[in-house]
């Protein structure tokens, strides 16, 4: 279980102390999927960073299966089954795709297994076993083996951030499929910070970020309806702005 | 054979025990075991000290090895080898020199590498260098390269230095001739206070002649490393140079790139990189659990294979 308690992260600009994270508290139950949701630059990316330990929070608490981990390192949060597929993906001149899936998984995987985890993205497994993770690859591509990185481990909390950006419509399908089987079965818990209403149909659980806060929570049931409503009311407003 | 020159014949040459087919084992200045085949024959030079080797025409799948092993301290080896590769042959050459110095002289050895390629003759050429020993002398490598391809030649080199050379001018010099084709690959780490240069100039006179030299290196520490790269196009050709460096704590690294095009239809293209490693690599190899050491390890392994 996931707890995050009175969560802040600042950041200094030229304008003055800019707060990207704002006292949220959140806690993320065990065996869920959990869909966070909510406007570019809301915040999602940098929450999930946090609990990764990519950033170092201004005040607040993470706390992990009972275990305080706000000042632990990337690596001991990720020793204790934390897992983050980045948004964008980093290339690494000469790491082939298998190296980085295998380096994923802690250990040298069979051939198979690796190709079993690039086909669950909708790769040609093949095709890509031997090629290097750099520049080469498309966006799209880069993402989809990011996110096989992520399923090569079994993990206590797996966090994919917006999996489906640069992603064609029919891997998509196919992506979708792979996360339907992730939560319980590879890992004990997921969060996907997506925009993507198939995702969302996805989730146990739906936690919608904006301006650095929560601003609702609760079951897809509960949350999902709303959202439609208050994106299309949004819509309604800006083009009706627009017109006067 | 004793274990130092053991080791430094596995770290160089991949030697285990007698090579199969043509072999020359020069240490501390001299020959000291050779093999010929019915194809390979290696010849002592008179005039000055290196070897000839002399592969007849369309020898096929046959590998040639002559490493260079130097383990008394204070010693200067200048040498001189040339290679003969006949029409149509298709060989592998290894070379490769390994320092073991617990003196406090330098030790130095400098090799003069030719190739003379026949027609259609295709050649894979393999050269690692390598120093070690716990003594305060330096260990100096100064290799030059001089190749001369024959039409329609194939050749492939792979110079590789990881580790342990306290300085190193390497000097490679190429002349295609029509239709020859020629791939370089360089990979180098300096550490500690090293100094490495490596000027390579390719010619390409002859038509559809192609070059391809690609440059990877790791400066850490103080080092420091110094490129000048020139492909010039004397006649409809095809060149792409491709530099690329990693910088690591207060190392230096100056990739100086020169194309020159003689003919309307040369196409050559130089690309270089110098930077550090990028923070997101770190990060995400981290995220699998790793230190920060480990995963900067990672990275340039895989970026020096």
């Amino acid at each position: 279980m996931l707890e995050i308690k009175n969560l802040s992260f600042d950041v200094d600009t030229d304008k003055g102390n800019l707060e990207i994270i704002d006292n949220i508290s959140l806690t993320v139950p065990d065996n869920a999927f959990t869909v966070i949701t909510g406007p570019n630059g809301g915040g999602k990316s940098t929450l999930a960073r946090l609990v990764m330990g990519l950033e170092k929070p201004t005040s607040g608490k993470i706390i992990f299966n009972g275990t305080d981990i706000t000042d632990m390192s990337i690596s001991e949060r990720a020793k204790l089954g934390i897992g983050y597929a980045f948004q964008q993906p980093p290339r690494f001149k000469g790491l082939t795709v298998r190296k980085l899936i295998s380096l994923a998984a802690g250990e040298e995987l069979p051939e198979d297994e690796c190709c079993g985890y690039l086909t669950g993205v909708g790769l040609c497994s093949k095709d890509y076993l031997n090629r290097e993770m750099d520049a080469s690859l498309s966006g799209g591509e880069a993402k989809r083996i990011e996110i096989a990185t992520l399923m090569a481990r079994k993990l206590e909390l797996a966090i994919f951030d917006e999996p489906e950006a640069g992603i064609d419509l029919w891997s998509f399908s196919m992506l979708v499929e792979s996360f339907r089987k992730l939560t319980g079965n590879k890992h004990k818990s997921v969060i996907v910070i997506s925009h993507q209403e198939r995702i969302m149909n996805l989730a146990d659980r739906m936690v919608v970020i904006a301006g650095g806060r929560i601003e609702a929570e609760g079951t897809k049931d509960e949350i999902y309806p709303s959202l439609l409503k208050e994106s299309t009311s949004d819509v309604c407003a800006f083009r009706k702005g627009d017109r006067e | 054979m004793d274990k130092v020159d053991a080791a430094l014949l596995e770290e160089i040459a991949n030697i285990h025990e007698t090579p199969i087919g043509a072999y020359n084992l020069r240490k501390n200045g001299e020959g000291v075991a050779r093999q010929n085949t019915a194809n390979i024959e290696i010849i002592t030079k008179k005039d000055k000290p290196g070897i000839d080797i002399v592969i007849a025409p369309g020898t096929k799948n046959e590998s040639v090895h002559i490493p260079v092993i130097l383990t008394e301290t204070g010693l200067n080896d200048v040498v001189y080898n040339d290679f003969y590769v006949g029409d149509g042959a298709d060989v592998v050459i290894v070379a490769g020199c390994g320092i073991h110095n617990c003196g406090d002289q330098k030790s130095q050895h400098d090799g003069i590498h030719t190739f003379h390629i026949g027609k259609n003759a295709k050649i894979k050429y393999i050269e690692k260098h390598y120093g070690e020993g716990e003594g305060t002398g330096e260990r100096i490598l100064n290799p030059v390269t001089v190749v001369e391809q024959d039409e329609n030649s194939h050749c492939e080199m792979e110079m590789v230095q990881i580790r342990g050379v306290d300085s190193t001018e390497r000097k490679t010099t190429a002349n295609l001739k029509a239709g020859a084709k020629l791939i370089v690959t360089e990979r180098l780490l300096t550490h500690g206070k090293q100094l490495a240069t490596s000027d390579i100039e390719v010619n390409l006179n002859g038509e559809d002649a192609s070059a391809q030299i690609v440059s990877r290196t790791v400066a850490k520490n103080e080092s420091r490393q110094i490129f000048r790269y020139n492909a010039v196009g004397n006649d409809k050709c095809r060149a792409h140079v491709q530099c690329d460096s990693i910088i690591m704590d207060d190392a230096k690294v100056s990739s100086i790139p020169a194309i020159s095009a003689n003919s309307v239809d040369a196409q050559i293209i130089h690309e270089a990189a110098i930077g550090r490693i990028n923070n997101d690599q770190l990060l995400k190899l981290m995220t699998f659990g790793m230190s920060e050491e480990e995963a900067e390890e990672v990275i340039i392994n895989g970026f020096l294979k």
